[in-house]
């Protein structure tokens, strides 16, 4: 049995605050080592199978780009803009007031959750492990994805125009199983396509049957 | 494809020669509808005929029908537009003119409908203006249905459907001689699972001689040579070489490959399914309650004098009276077998239908139990196999269902065939997991705060697992076992919402191809989670790079 996961471990040494916001994660009983660096345990390359294959360091948890916040802030922004600008149309023609009421509800949310967003960006990390890569995301609802390289079907970049504008890409990773879904978001384009080309080429060498 | 290269269907298909389909298939496929709308319009105007011919015989002015009283109403109809302005020669030549156009339409199609099975893959070219060829690799066939519907088996035919990986990726042998289809799903099967150096060598040259023979007096491209319309001419021509064929090519079978023949020692079922069991386990099901909630809105309709009730309500009784119908029909004369080209389930009354899944192919196993059926002991097995999709038709459904209702011996046999492999390390378990609860045989249990989440089934919902497979339990009302094999898992994934995360708990999901099966622990405690996350991502791998199980007469050739 593996050591449990270490939940924390600031690659990029970004953001510092980032570190203590995500403690209550950790449930109480697992030993939780803030910052430990390599959390691979008995579990690591060491007892593959295939130990002749190229098999990738591990390289801990990466962040996506930070200017990815600007990207989901956009976006959110239009998408609030666009219903606040309805409950207002239909208020200027209805004479409905609970429309504006509603309204200064919606931008009030919609501040709450750009405030919240750097947060949640933050929390989009990925980890090339050995033989598998490792995706989390999420400050309330959590998600923690592992996917052999063996598994990947197809690896693809898809690019916002906002994300365009600033140079961001989005890689999307597809296995057999449709409830995989794994979109890691915000990479630096080059960054992308190098992980792209690495990610292939490992899905190659591993390739099994379905 | 010049046409000599191509034979008719018959005899030793999986040649790597391009070869057509039974003639009756366009008749089988689209003329049958076409004769049922044929049929329906001449009923329907037989009255009209009459007067046409009335007409024929005696032409009136152009005001139409002078002696009819209620030419009024008959205004705007077609056929008396027609017959008032005296186009009736006309009519009758582009009525003949679309016959014949559909009936040369069907006999194009047939020619060019042609397929061939190589080594590497099942390819099949159709279409008359739009020419497609579709490829299927046999190294990743996931299973081969032989399904004769009632008309089909009239003619003595077949539809040979092989599944591959991908979504609606399926390559469709419709229709095919009876003998024929069975012969080449063997023959497909064989070849995918790479026994073909012990076949290429001696063999060959006996098939050869034996197509000749096989084929006696009806060289390819006869039909064209003789001009006699596909349809008409074969049914009575055919069967001679069929027979003659099915026949030579067993010989042959039990010459090359005796093992392997399914046909030879026709495999006993290890499941015996009695009809009565069928029947009740049917009437038990779920569509009796929608039955009974059916019947009380139209009785409280009925009594309120809410008469509009009786047409919306009605119509779905007798919905659902027909599908239970079907359900009972075509789970009758199941059967279950392993051969050594895998598992082979057949099943159906009227409309028989008879699937083969390969080795290695069952991606997850599911049996369940529903709480009408816990007094009787019945358990029902579905799995999820690669190319099937989420919303299914029916001929899918029925496809992901290998036992429709067993007793828990049934269960244990089944799954002993689904997965032979770990089948040993398995059973054990099996029993703690369809029926027990709490911390028992291996089975994890979580914490007594999961009760908040799940308070009728914490006790039951937990995971073990033996032999790279992932045995996860749940459910109380709805009894459920979901079996993985980790050789077979996508990936493996931790859910933590706001509730679960309070609470000390998460949700582990075991990611398979779609199908009916999902395999997920909701409540389990946190930190067994993350250690079961590590241990499954690495176990996963370690299982496929050990699994060869998509070429599996190669290793058991070889070993």
């Amino acid at each position: 049995m593996p050591d449990p996961l270490a939940h924390e471990h600031d690659v990029e040494g970004d953001g510092a605050p980032s570190v203590p916001a995500r403690e209550p994660i950790a449930a109480p009983p697992v030993p939780d080592v803030a910052g430990e660096v390599r959390a691979e345990g008995p579990a690591g390359a060491a007892v593959t199978a295939a130990p002749a294959r190229t098999a990738p360091d591990d390289t801990g948890w990466r962040r996506v780009s930070p200017k990815y916040v600007v990207v989901e802030v956009v976006g959110s922004l239009i998408g609030t803009a666009v219903l606040v600008g309805g409950l207002l149309i239909v208020n200027a023609l209805f004479d409905l007031t609970w429309a504006v009421w509603i309204a200064v509800a919606v931008g009030i949310a919609a501040l709450i959750g750009i405030a919240f967003e750097p947060r949640r960006v933050r929390s989009i990390g990925y980890r090339l492990r050995a033989d598998d890569l490792v995706f989390r995301r999420g400050i309330m609802f959590q998600r923690q994805v592992a996917v052999p390289y063996g598994r990947m079907q197809l690896v693809d970049i898809t690019r916002g125009p906002v994300a365009r504008a600033l140079g961001l890409a989005d890689l999307r990773f597809v296995t057999a199983a449709a409830a995989t879904a794994v979109t890691l978001p915000g990479l630096p384009l080059e960054d992308a396509e190098s992980l792209r080309d690495e990610l292939v080429a490992l899905a190659e060498t591993r390739r099994a049957g379905l | 494809m010049s046409s000599p290269a191509v034979t008719d269907a018959g005899h030793g298909l999986a040649d790597g020669e391009w070869h057509r389909l039974h003639p009756a298939s366009p008749l089988l496929r689209g003329g049958l509808v076409l004769l049922g709308v044929l049929g329906f319009i001449i009923a329907n105007l037989r009255e009209r005929v009459i007067d046409v011919f009335l007409v024929l015989v005696a032409p009136g002015g152009d005001e139409g029908f002078p002696g009819s009283p209620d030419g009024d109403d008959w205004a705007g109809d077609p056929i008396d537009a027609i017959v008032a302005n005296g186009l009736v020669g006309w009519a009758l030549v582009a009525v003949a003119v679309v016959l014949v156009v559909l009936i040369v339409g069907f006999w194009l199609s047939w020619r060019m409908h042609t397929f061939r099975v190589t080594h590497e893959a099942v390819e099949v070219r159709s279409g008359i203006l739009f020419r497609s060829h579709r490829s299927a690799r046999l190294d990743r066939v996931q299973g081969i249905n032989v399904s004769r519907p009632v008309f089909a088996r009239l003619f003595g035919t077949a539809k040979l459907d092989i599944s591959v990986a991908g979504q609606s990726g399926n390559v469709q042998l419709a229709y095919l001689g009876s003998a024929a289809a069975d012969r080449l799903r063997g023959d497909v099967l064989r070849l995918a699972s790479g026994i073909r150096s012990q076949r290429a060598a001696a063999p060959a040259a006996a098939s050869v001689g034996d197509d000749h023979l096989a084929l006696g007096g009806m060289p390819a491209g006869a039909d064209a040579a003789t001009g006699v319309p596909a349809a008409g001419g074969v049914p009575g021509g055919i069967p001679p070489g069929t027979r003659a064929g099915a026949l030579v090519g067993r010989r042959m079978e039990e010459f090359l490959a005796p093992e392997l023949d399914p046909g030879l020692a026709p495999p006993e079922s290890v499941v015996h399914l009695p009809a009565g069991r069928v029947v009740a386990s049917t009437l038990l099901g779920g569509a009796t309650v929608w039955f009974a909630i059916i019947a009380v809105v139209i009785a409280v309709g009925l009594s309120t004098g809410a008469f509009w009730v009786l047409f919306t309500f009605v119509p779905a009784a007798i919905g659902l009276v027909s599908y239970v119908w079907s359900r009972i029909t075509k789970s009758l004369r199941y059967s279950i077998a392993g051969t050594p080209d895998g598992v082979r389930i057949g099943h159906g009354l009227l409309s028989t239908a008879n699937q083969t899944i390969p080795p290695g192919r069952v991606h997850a196993v599911e049996a369940t139990q529903w709480l009408l059926w816990r007094a009787f002991g019945w358990w029902s097995v579905r799995i999820n196999l690669a190319g099937q999709s989420l919303s299914g038709n029916n001929e899918q459904v029925q496809r992901t269902l290998v036992l429709p209702v067993g007793t828990i011996a049934d269960v244990h046999r089944v799954l002993g065939l689904l997965l032979p492999d770990a089948a040993a390390a398995v059973d054990p378990l099996v029993d703690a997991g369809l029926t027990g609860g709490g911390g028992d045989a291996g089975f994890t249990q979580p914490p007594r705060r999961a009760a908040w989440l799940r308070p009728f089934s914490w006790r039951r919902t937990g995971w073990a697992s033996a032999a790279g497979i992932v045995l996860v339990r749940r459910g109380v009302l709805l009894r459920r076992l979901v079996l993985v094999p980790l050789a077979r898992m996508q990936s493996v994934a931790i859910e933590v919402g706001p509730v679960r995360r309070a609470l000390g708990l998460a949700a582990l999901r075991v990611h398979t191809v779609a199908g009916p099966v999902t395999a997920v622990v909701p409540v389990v405690a946190r930190s067994e989670a993350d250690a079961a996350f590590e241990r499954l991502a690495h176990e996963a791998v370690v299982r496929a790079a050990g699994d060869h199980s998509e070429r599996w007469g190669a290793s058991a050739h070889a070993s």
